[in-house]
């Protein structure tokens, strides 16, 4: 019984030191296994250097792993905002998972900074924010390449997930306007053993240009393919493709391939009148050293991102209310909604009330494989 | 659809199909001797390809380690039985390192080899002995204990074994996806057909091991001595054949078998640490096809999934797994109906 009640006793110490302390607390939810593991692996690398404070505070950041399994991470977020009373919740890169968890923080009021671009139903993203460029913002910098390189017709190729499909949905309306026809569109699962049928059917259809919507090395296999087949003509893929791994395992099949990506993978390329630059590079310093030369990529980037917009507005909220409150977390909204334009590493976001996603239009920079490197178009 | 078209896909089922083959007769091979549905079958053609894509990087490959760590607890079970059974020091000593004995020199060579940068086909051979030694370990740790258990038993502890060897990919060879050379840069144009030369070693290695599996079980005395156990288990241990050497051997042949698979398609598509389950998955559909007891059926049954594969991605990419997998429904009902009488049990 003393023991007991000693215990009691400590437990509610803690429990009141934990509030006096007010440490702001971050919930990450991460795929770091499963299929989109190679996306949450480098985000997750990227937070352990996050700083440990801001403004001030404490910061104590919980990350768990969603499993790139929607039902986990739902989990997940329901154990941050009901036992952890997290403060905000980062994530997860893996778009399945992110759609599910943005209903539980709306439902819990709590900011969820989403690090992958998740279309939601109009009115349903009022407590989400969009690290990623939308694939809109992306599908325009390909239009535009493909425009100026005289492409008429283009090949779809890509993942039969949330993915593949959100690009064909936003990439067709853009490509349309600018006299682009997709003549063809075909789909495969990284776990293929083989793409051949597709990438027949596809060459046969002799578009000017191909699209192949996959992720890391997944983008290697249908791209191979394509050229196996003797495809003639150029070659695009998406943001989540410009990892070296593409060039890894492509080897000289990926050669000339043109990949749209953020700024932050080729911080030094950039022209030095681009608002990313000086940001960019010190991602990539600090990267770079914790984990080697060229271990840089788009996912980490957006963790790093993440980690600049709090510094930004958690002080501006700081100035309403205490952390683990519900004021914080509205302060907070609030304070990313009203924070203007900020220069971040992936480009220049500017969100407002209307407008979660926020990237200006030409943030995507388009990149050709030049000899197993990046080269900005 | 053209007929170069039409030789491409076939040609591209066929290739597949073939490796889907080894993984059903593995299948095949692992349920008639042991009664086990093996589902982490797959998982040991990641392992093959993907350790020797690390073994290519020069660097030990974490299933070297992992290779030790189960040695090391399968001798001292084996140790710990030997003692129960005889109160003899000497002889559980015996017992366990002899258990220990082969994969630590596996180990302690590819730990030697791996940044010499042997020629690929040595690498190759390395992983097949590394992958291969893995067999009878998970038979002795997993399913040994077990072994008079029901199927059912069994097919959960299979789920269980396939998470932790899932995992334990992940942990060693990362979330992404490897590659592997080519082992023969040949290309000979047909028409407008190309065949590769690694297309070629593929269909040349499953039909020679197809052959040879048959051979082995209806020919040999002990491919028979393993049928019996399958058969009846206590009446194989009373005409003096070991059932537990019998569960070794099998699952070290189901795992070479799936080393060699991975050899074989690691240079024609990239291999993630979690590609293995849907190839297995595949392999399990086509030994389904042949009732988990026929080879011969199960190897055609596998060709036909690579060709429904092949000919479903170019007419509807989208729903081409949906396709194979709907494939098993009419054949389970279609087996269930005409093969009820034949069970054993």
């Amino acid at each position: 019984m003393k023991l007991v009640k000693s215990l009691i006793a400590t437990a509610a110490t803690l429990a009141l030191s934990g509030a006096a302390l007010a440490d702001i607390t971050i919930g990450v939810i991460l795929p770091l296994t499963g299929p989109a593991s190679g996306l949450g692996i480098p985000v997750n690398n990227q937070i352990k250097l996050w700083p440990t404070s801001i403004g001030g505070e404490k910061v104590k950041v919980i990350v768990l792993d969603d499993g790139t399994d929607p039902t986990t991470g739902i989990k997940d977020a329901k154990r941050f905002v009901t036992e952890d009373k997290v403060d905000v919740i980062v994530g997860s890169v893996a778009t399945p998972v992110a759609i599910p968890v943005a209903g539980i923080a709306a439902e819990a009021e709590t900011v969820q900074i989403m690090l992958s671009p998740a279309e939601l139903p109009p009115g349903k993203d009022m407590w989400t924010f969009r690290m990623p460029q939308s694939n809109t913002v992306m599908a325009t910098a390909v239009v535009g390449h493909m425009k100026k390189q005289g492409v008429k017709t283009v090949g779809f190729l890509g993942y039969t997930d949330a993915y593949g499909e959100s690009w064909l949905r936003d990439f067709t309306p853009i490509a349309e306007k600018n006299g682009i026809k997709i003549i063809a569109a075909e789909r495969f699962a990284r776990s293929d053993t083989s793409v051949t049928a597709q990438a027949l059917k596809l060459v046969a259809a002799n578009p000017d240009a191909m699209l192949i919507v996959a992720s890391g090395s997944g983008a290697a296999m249908p791209h191979k393919a394509i050229v196996e087949r003797d495809f003639k003509g150029k070659i695009y893929q998406t943001h989540a493709a410009a990892s070296r791994d593409l060039m890894r395992v492509g080897g000289k099949d990926v050669e000339g391939a043109y990949v749209v990506s953020g700024p932050a993978v080729v911080a030094e390329q950039l022209p030095d009148s681009h608002p990313s630059k000086k940001i960019a590079l010190s991602y990539v310093a600090q990267y770079e050293k914790a984990y080697g030369a060229g271990s840089r990529n788009q996912f980490a980037a957006h963790g790093y991102d993440a980690f600049l917009v709090l510094e930004k507005a958690v002080p501006v909220a700081l100035k309403k209310a205490k952390p683990g409150t519900k004021e914080f977390r509205a302060a907070l909204r609030d304070a990313l909604e009203g924070m203007g334009r900020t220069v971040v590493a992936h480009g220049v976001l500017n969100w407002t009330k209307e407008d979660h996603w926020g990237y200006t239009p030409e943030t995507g920079v388009m990149l050709k494989v030049v000899n197993g490197d990046w080269k900005v178009e | 659809m053209d007929s170069t078209i039409f030789s491409i896909l076939l040609l591209d089922g066929m290739t597949n199909g073939a490796v889907y083959a080894l993984l059903g007769l593995a299948t095949v091979l692992v349920f008639s001797v042991t009664r086990v549905i093996f589902i982490p079958q797959g998982e040991f053609v990641a392992y093959g390809a993907l350790t020797l894509a690390i073994f290519q990087t020069g660097q030990v490959p974490g299933t070297v380690w992992l290779l030790l760590i189960m040695a090391v607890l399968a001798a001292v079970l084996d140790a710990r039985l030997s003692w129960l059974h005889s109160g003899n020091a000497a002889k559980a000593a015996k017992a366990g390192l002899r258990t220990l004995l082969i994969p630590a020199v596996i180990a302690l060579v590819s730990l030697w080899a791996a940044p010499q940068n042997f020629p690929l086909l040595v690498q190759a051979a390395l992983t097949v002995a590394i992958v291969t030694s893995f067999g009878p370990l998970v038979y002795r740790l997993a399913y040994q204990s077990l072994a008079d258990a029901s199927s059912l038993v069994l097919l959960i502890v299979s789920v269980g074994v396939h998470f932790a060897m899932t995992g334990l990919g992940l942990l060693f060879f990362g979330a992404e996806g490897f590659r592997n050379p080519s082992f023969w840069d040949m290309r000979v144009s047909l028409g407008g057909l190309a065949i590769k030369g690694q297309a070629i070693i593929i269909f040349m290695v499953s039909l020679a091991l197809i052959v040879l599996l048959w051979q082995f079980f209806s020919r040999t005395l002990y491919g028979k001595a393993l049928q019996a156990t399958a058969v009846n288990r206590l009446g194989a241990r009373l005409m003096g054949i070991s059932t537990i050497g019998a569960g070794q051997a099998t699952f070290a042949m189901a795992a070479l078998i799936g080393a060699l698979s991975g050899l074989l398609i690691g240079p024609t598509t990239t291999v993630f640490y979690d590609s293995g389950f849907l190839i297995g998955l595949k392999g399990f559909v086509a030994a389904v096809m042949g009732g988990l007891q026929s080879y011969p059926l199960a190897a055609v049954g596998a060709i036909f999934v690579g060709l429904v594969e092949a000919f479903g991605s170019f007419w509807a990419s989208a729903f081409k797994e949906v396709i194979v997998f709907t494939l098993v429904l009419p054949i389970l009902l279609w087996r269930s109906m005409a093969g009820g009488h034949d069970e054993e049990h």
